[in-house]
């Protein structure tokens, strides 16, 4: 059987990427793109493959970075030790709340997780001596480098891919599909719903953990309003599966990528093209224009899910045959 | 005593509010059979435009509700009729796009208000924003009561529009069963246009009530699509008496919480009856009232 060069030529440039690649800030953007990769890859595997959406991914990532930040400013343990601890934890707290939760289906077990979420943003909040609430927590950061965060980042990301590809090629991944496809139907032939749901969640859970922990290894500042935010982190997870491609498995990778891209255009101005035309034409209006597509990256989010979905309902990657017929339909007459 | 009467009053002057946000939703829930989460976004626009009216032309806040929910009944139905029904015909793995359709509207809703008023928060005094009367030591204040009179005029006169008129009742037909209805000659897409645009007016009048007592920023709208959601679930979703029930059980339960618990965990309390009544009642209050 051949097996496909593809993965392995991209981990290779991946690898090599950030030694050519000398400038901070773009490291820093890559760092981004692998943690949002690990956790579109959690989410994709719930959401896109077993098909029950979840709305709430900031619960788990921000559960695994105040693991992180607590282990280092209660306990006095370094916070690296919250990359496996973060995981394990946010599979304990997916344990219990799976198990309650399954019951409910479709957009009730979405709204559900959005409940959790809002719960542990307030508890973060309210809870002040042991989370020093809307203060945040500081971690001292280990490396002044970038480059260790950088393949830390990129062992999770090819973790968190290696474990969903892993797991859906395995028995548990037509499971999996199958509760997707018709929940009534798998339970008939079977298969233990409630139990396959769990285990998804459960690996979700713990990949989207470890990337909240590294969040807060990487930024070394944590605050309930960022890590449990509804629109940075959940909103932008799902965007993350839907752009790239629900139910497949570089999905993520391409849908991290583009977003993050996305994210970083309006933020900065085009990368300081609008800046630069600002000085160099003296147009007076030029500040305002780069005032205004600085905020813009929410609205730009916004347009994105709704073009998305009205014309690439499955994705990047999970339409790419239809994007190509569409892009090529001149070279190659259709068969 | 007095305090607790005081919690009591305030609570169901509250909770009426919240039942108007919740019957838009619900309405929606019941015949789309999605979770609007622009509900909220919805609001906050009315908002502004009844601050823009009141700003620039002096108008006073509830004579702009003439205003406000048309312009929200017609933003409801462009919103459903090209971007949401278009949904129904493509092809998709995710079953739930339609509801992640709202939430990147809710954005685009957010922004937009964003770039034109900026995110300052706003208010719009008036001379009753914070008058009250009392009645036997319980304070009522002036803003809330009319708030809440209107709601049940409000109220009533949809029972009577979906139980009465052909067009309610094609609404409840599709909400009951959409296929068996396009079987009875009823044109289901036409029908769930009308009732987004009904669900949007109903939340504008919330908004436009709630404002003289309240303050705007754009980010509003995200708390109170929490609400609706909370109310929806509560009463059961697609009940539109259960609804009523949910608003006032959630108006309450902040009211008590706020005042026995602390400010601080107004919306917490919100929250944790939503995940007790999703565990323990699943079917919200539907199950008690039948309708």
């Amino acid at each position: 059987m051949k097996r496909p060069s593809g993965p392995f030529l991209l981990l290779g440039l991946l690898l090599i990427l950030p030694l050519m690649l000398r400038d901070a800030y773009y490291q820093h953007l890559m760092i981004l793109v692998l943690m949002w990769v690990a956790i579109g890859s959690g989410w994709n595997l719930i959401s896109g493959f077993t098909g029950q959406v979840l709305f709430g991914a900031a619960a788990f990532f921000g559960f695994g970075a105040y693991t992180a930040a607590l282990l280092s400013s209660k306990l006095g343990v370094s916070a690296w030790w919250g990359l496996p601890l973060g995981g394990i934890l946010s599979v304990a707290i997916a344990f219990p709340f799976g198990w309650i939760c399954f019951r409910l289906r479709g957009p009730y077990f979405a709204l559900a997780t959005l409940a959790l979420n809002e719960i542990f943003r307030h508890v973060a909040t309210i809870w002040e001596s042991l989370t020093d609430g809307m203060i945040g927590i500081l971690v001292m950061q280990t490396f002044i480098s970038k480059l260790p965060y950088y393949y830390v980042a990129l062992a999770i990301a090819i973790l968190s891919i290696v474990t969903v590809d892993l797991v859906m090629r395995s028995r548990w991944g037509y499971y999996f599909v199958s509760i997707r496809e018709d929940q009534d139907a798998a339970e008939s032939m079977g298969i233990d719903t409630l139990y396959y749901k769990m285990l998804s969640l459960c690996i979700s859970a713990f990949l989207i953990g470890i990337a909240g922990a590294l969040y807060t290894n990487y930024m070394g500042f944590i605050d309930p309003k960022v890590v449990f935010s509804l629109h940075e982190i959940s909103i932008m997870a799902i965007l993350v599966g839907i752009v790239g491609g629900v139910g497949t498995i570089y999905g993520p990778l391409v849908g991290a990528f583009i977003m993050v891209a996305v994210q970083e255009i309006f933020r900065t101005g085009g990368f300081g093209v609008l800046h630069f035309i600002g000085q160099s034409t003296g147009w007076p209006f030029m500040s305002g224009v780069i005032k205004y597509v600085s905020e813009a990256h929410v609205l730009s989010f916004g347009i994105l899910v709704i073009v998305v979905i009205l014309f690439l309902p499955n994705g990047i990657v999970g339409d790419w045959s239809l994007i190509r017929k569409s892009l090529f339909k001149s070279k190659k007459p259709a068969v | 005593m007095e305090v607790f009467l005081q919690t009591l009053v305030a609570g169901v002057l509250k909770g009426g509010l919240y039942a108007l946000i919740g019957l838009g939703m619900t309405l929606i829930m019941g015949v789309m059979g999605i979770i609007n989460l622009a509900h909220g976004q919805f609001m906050m626009v009315a908002m502004y435009i009844t601050y823009a009216l009141f700003h620039f032309f002096g108008l006073d806040p509830y004579t702009t509700l003439i205003i406000s929910m048309p312009s929200l009944f017609l933003l409801g139905v462009l919103i459903q009729k090209y971007l949401l029904n278009p949904l129904m015909k493509v092809e998709s793995i995710l079953p739930e796009n339609q509801v992640l359709m709202t939430v990147g509207i809710a954005m685009v809703l957010t922004e937009i208000a964003r770039f034109i008023f900026s995110s300052n928060y706003l208010s719009v005094r008036t001379s009753y924003s914070s008058s009250a009367f009392y009645v036997g030591g319980i304070s009522f204040s002036v803003a809330l009561t009319v708030a809440f009179g209107f709601t049940c005029f409000l109220t009533i006169s949809l029972f009577w529009f979906l139980i009465k008129t052909d067009l309610g009742r094609s609404i409840r037909a599709v909400s009951q069963d959409s296929e068996a209805a396009e079987l009875m000659g009823i044109d289901s897409g036409r029908i769930k246009v009308i009732t987004m645009g009904i669900g949007a007016g109903l939340v504008a009048a919330a908004g436009t009530l709630l404002l003289p007592i309240y303050y705007l920023f754009p980010d509003i709208g995200g708390p109170f699509t929490r609400k609706a959601f909370i109310i929806t679930i509560l009463g059961g979703l697609g009940s539109t008496v259960g609804a009523i029930f949910g608003g006032l059980t959630l108006g309450l339960a902040e009211s008590f919480g706020a005042t026995y618990i602390g400010m601080d965990f107004e919306d917490l309390v919100g929250l944790v009856i939503f995940l007790l009544v999703l565990l323990f009642i699943p079917g919200g209050f539907r199950r008690f009232t039948k309708v």
